[in-house]
């Protein structure tokens, strides 16, 4: 107990991070289906309007914060980088261990908040001022939690720039980097720019609150769409740290299971990768298409919006172009990974409707917005998580996870969330709108919202299934061969299963013409 | 005409469209709601070809390139400078064309949306939670049980403010939605087509009655409008209202407090 606490370990720190992004997740998840039970009729189920609340609070904020963010920039970032990059450890393993400390705190603060008698109902967006002004939540315990994790994302930022700009193995060049390290680097840089955004607009929320001041309260002039343009110039970058490490997790695992290159590595890299970067924080406003800003500005982002699709659409020709004369074998990783080019396929192409103002006007705050972010950010992010967990679980244990029911559990979740989602991007275009308790202006919804409920059901055995096989894997799977997918990364040819402290008994010297995604001279 | 310049046309007429703006649309009978639907169909049909395109190029190669040997390995291409370039820039402007016709086209309906016509019909609307108050301006107040009542075939234009949290007026009927908040005042407008009732809601997460602010928009003939909006004697319309959905003003001023906290009930 106690080394694992204290570790410096920056493989025992991802594992804690994956422990509590998972426990986040279950929780969050357990809301979700408490709340999809509640909207399987019109009318007051069995969760009242401020209970409902605070669940939907709850599980957008912990899903987000909690359980996406760390669990690719945390967990698999930390577990993969140093190992895949040929290093001992990261740059600063004991800042690396006060930042999954933060991020504990954080999930206890964030569970607390349910526990007080009145906990956040504010939603993940905190709008002001209904936030600040109105609701009798106590705001602070999200303000608080949202501080620390922010904290701790960037101190992991400058960790793992620092280790992968200072700590490749000799002669690792920048361009034989895996794709999964590209993808975090984008991630963390991303992090590092526009978290104090974040912070600083939940903190002047909480000044306005609790302390008097008036930055978001027109009548003493202050501004309440000020909040959302700082919210969300944070906030809309915040998907990409969530999407692009979840590629980079494809992008390893399609080249891995298809013994094949990275297709265009280096457009990949510079157009996909750091195009997302830069682009994407240019587009914060099509969260406020409807929110009252000036029309030019609105048309304004409505261009760069739609421009995304230039670095999005290359990082997914990347991810098809891989399998390509490709020689597939399918793990479960890979079946997740498939089923992702599902995903970013519907996700994204409903984010071209999104992305144009006129459009948006009807399908803001509609049932067809959530569906949409719930594939290409949610679920697909989710895919990704879980393809990591399954694809480098040899790697963390040294033991086998049960391939049949790995992928019985797969397939499960597969077809729930397309159950859940598919009716509401449905009665999202007719106009059902987000966070509602009751729809009884709506009774035509019921039989949508119905299969969409019993979707979410089959996702939560599926997530059993899932859970099961990875504990009964790990404490009495058989032994994993060394390399079981015959990769050519780092972390698989030259450390042992799992790795024992320091990585590599020797660091390994990188020839100019190695390449861990290249396998046909191999 | 080929597709490229059907393509630069589109672009350049949006553009006058957009410079010329100010002056256009005042007499033009301007529906948005319809080139909304005209639209959302041109759009599922551009990302459906993309769609089916790339679903069916990774549903080939996942099916195509499977594993037959152990020891096999794949062979994807490798890339000069010029084939990795142009690899780069040929799906980089496809993509880009096909952004600027959407650009252009959602900027066309955006001006649709956003230029009220002269003729417009002004209703001013105070959100609150949890209720609306629709204000005609001669001392007739709608509250969101009354509904928000309209003349068929004159379009209406909402002023809108908050009095306290951010809400937002949506008729899904319409395709229209913009929030409300203290301190500015916003607007929309839409093309009450034809006669019938339409649901209005709130689409601002709000609080507890956020899902319980909702009413409906009542479009009825212009003639019987005009009666109820001016009626020919004030004072016997205030001691007996002609029409049992209008309201009073001074019920309308009166009723919001005691409304606040009660679900518009239908």
């Amino acid at each position: 107990m106690k080394e694992w606490i204290f570790t410096t370990d920056h493989k025992r720190i991802g594992i804690l991070y994956l422990v509590g992004s998972i426990a986040a997740f279950a929780v969050a998840g357990l809301m979700a289906l408490g709340i999809r039970v509640e909207l399987m009729a019109p009318g007051t189920q069995f969760i009242e309007p401020d209970i409902y609340n605070v669940m939907l609070y709850f599980h957008g904020a912990a899903m987000i914060l909690a359980f996406l963010i760390p669990g690719l920039t945390g967990f698999l970032a930390n577990y993969l980088i140093p190992l895949m990059i040929g290093a001992h450890d990261v740059a600063f393993p004991r800042i690396n261990a006060f930042s999954v400390w933060l991020f504990w705190f954080a999930i206890v603060l964030a569970l607390l908040s349910l526990a007080i008698p009145n906990p956040p109902d504010i939603m993940w967006t905190g709008y002001v001022p209904y936030s600040s002004q109105y609701s009798s939540g106590n705001s602070s315990f999200y303000v608080f939690t949202v501080h620390m994790l922010g904290f701790s994302s960037i101190l992991g930022a400058v960790n793992f720039l620092c280790t992968v700009i200072f700590m490749r193995a000799p002669g690792l060049g920048w361009m034989q980097l895996n794709f999964f390290v590209w993808t975090i680097l984008g991630a963390f840089v991303i992090q590092l720019i526009f978290i104090p955004v974040l912070a600083a607009a939940v903190t002047l929320l909480l000044f306005d609150k609790y302390f008097g001041t008036a930055f978001f309260v027109p009548d003493k002039g202050g501004d309440v769409l000020l909040y959302q343009n700082l919210f969300w110039f944070y906030s809309h970058p915040a998907v990409y740290v969530i999407l692009l490490p979840a590629i980079g997790v494809f992008m390893d695992v399609i080249s891995t299971m298809a013994r094949n290159q990275v297709f265009n590595y280096k457009v990949a890299v510079f157009g996909g990768v750091w195009g997302v970067v830069l682009l994407g924080s240019d587009v914060w406003v099509h969260h406020l298409y409807t929110s009252g800003m000036a029309d030019w500005i609105r048309i304004g982002m409505m261009v760069t919006t739609l421009l995304i699709s230039i670095p999005v659409g290359l990082l997914i020709i990347s991810l098809v172009g891989t399998l390509y004369r490709g020689s597939i074998q399918f793990s479960t990783a890979m079946w997740y990974t498939a089923a992702s080019f599902w995903l970013i396929l519907i996700g994204g192409l409903t984010g071209i409707p999104l992305a144009m103002t006129s459009l948006t006007l009807h399908l803001a705050e509609t049932y067809f917005v959530m569906a949409h972010f719930h594939f290409i950010m949610g679920i697909t992010a989710t895919f990704a998580v879980f393809a990591g967990v399954y694809h480098w679980f040899p790697k963390m244990t040294g033991k086998m996870y049960n391939e049949s029911l790995g992928k019985l559990a797969m397939s499960l979740n597969f077809i729930g969330v397309n159950l859940i989602f598919w009716p509401l991007f449905i009665i999202g275009v007719e106009g059902m709108p987000r966070r509602y308790q009751d729809y009884q202006m709506f009774p035509q919804f019921e039989v949508s919202q119905w299969w969409s409920t019993i979707g979410a059901v089959v996702v939560a055995l599926s997530t059993i299934l899932m859970i099961w096989n990875w504990i009964s894997g790990a404490i009495w799977g058989p032994k994993a061969p060394s390399n079981p997918w015959g990769s050519v990364s780092l972390e698989w040819t030259h450390t042992e299963s799992p790795p024992g402290p320091g990585n590599f008994k020797e660091i390994p010297k990188i020839s100019p013409n190695w390449h861990p995604h290249e396998y046909s001279k191999a | 005409m080929n597709k490229r310049s059907i393509l630069l046309g589109t672009v350049a007429a949006a553009s006058l469209f957009a410079i010329g703006a100010g002056d256009a649309g005042a007499e033009v009978l301007n529906d948005h709601t319809e080139h909304w639907k005209e639209l959302w169909g041109h759009v599922l049909l551009d990302i459906g070809v993309i769609g089916v395109v790339f679903g069916l190029m990774a549903s080939y190669f996942l099916v195509a390139y499977r594993r037959s040997r152990d020891d096999q390995v794949g062979s994807g291409p490798k890339f000069s400078f010029a084939q990795s370039m142009a690899w780069a820039l040929i799906p980089a402007f496809v993509f880009m064309a096909d952004d600027f016709y959407l650009a252009a086209s959602g900027w066309k309906l955006w001006n649709d949306q956003r230029i009220v016509p002269e003729n417009a019909l002004e209703v001013k609307l105070t959100g609150r939670m949890w209720s609306w108050d629709f204000d005609y301006g001669n001392g007739k107040v709608n509250t969101n049980e009354d509904g928000l009542v309209v003349p068929q075939g004159k379009p209406v234009v909402m002023r809108m403010k908050s009095e306290d949290a951010v809400h937002s007026f949506f008729i899904p009927e319409y395709r229209i939605k913009e929030d409300l908040m203290p301190g500015r005042v916003t607007y929309l407008w839409f093309y009450p087509k034809s006669v019938g009732e339409y649901v209005f809601t709130c689409t601002e997460f709000c609080g507890t009655n956020h899902s319980n602010m909702w009413g409906k928009v009542k479009v009825i003939p212009a003639a019987e409008f005009d009666a109820w909006l001016n009626p020919p004697a004030a004072e016997e319309v205030a001691a007996a209202p002609a029409e049992g959905e209008a309201a009073m003003a001074a019920e309308g001023e009166a009723a919001p407090a005691a409304e606040a906290a009660a679900p518009a009930g239908h």
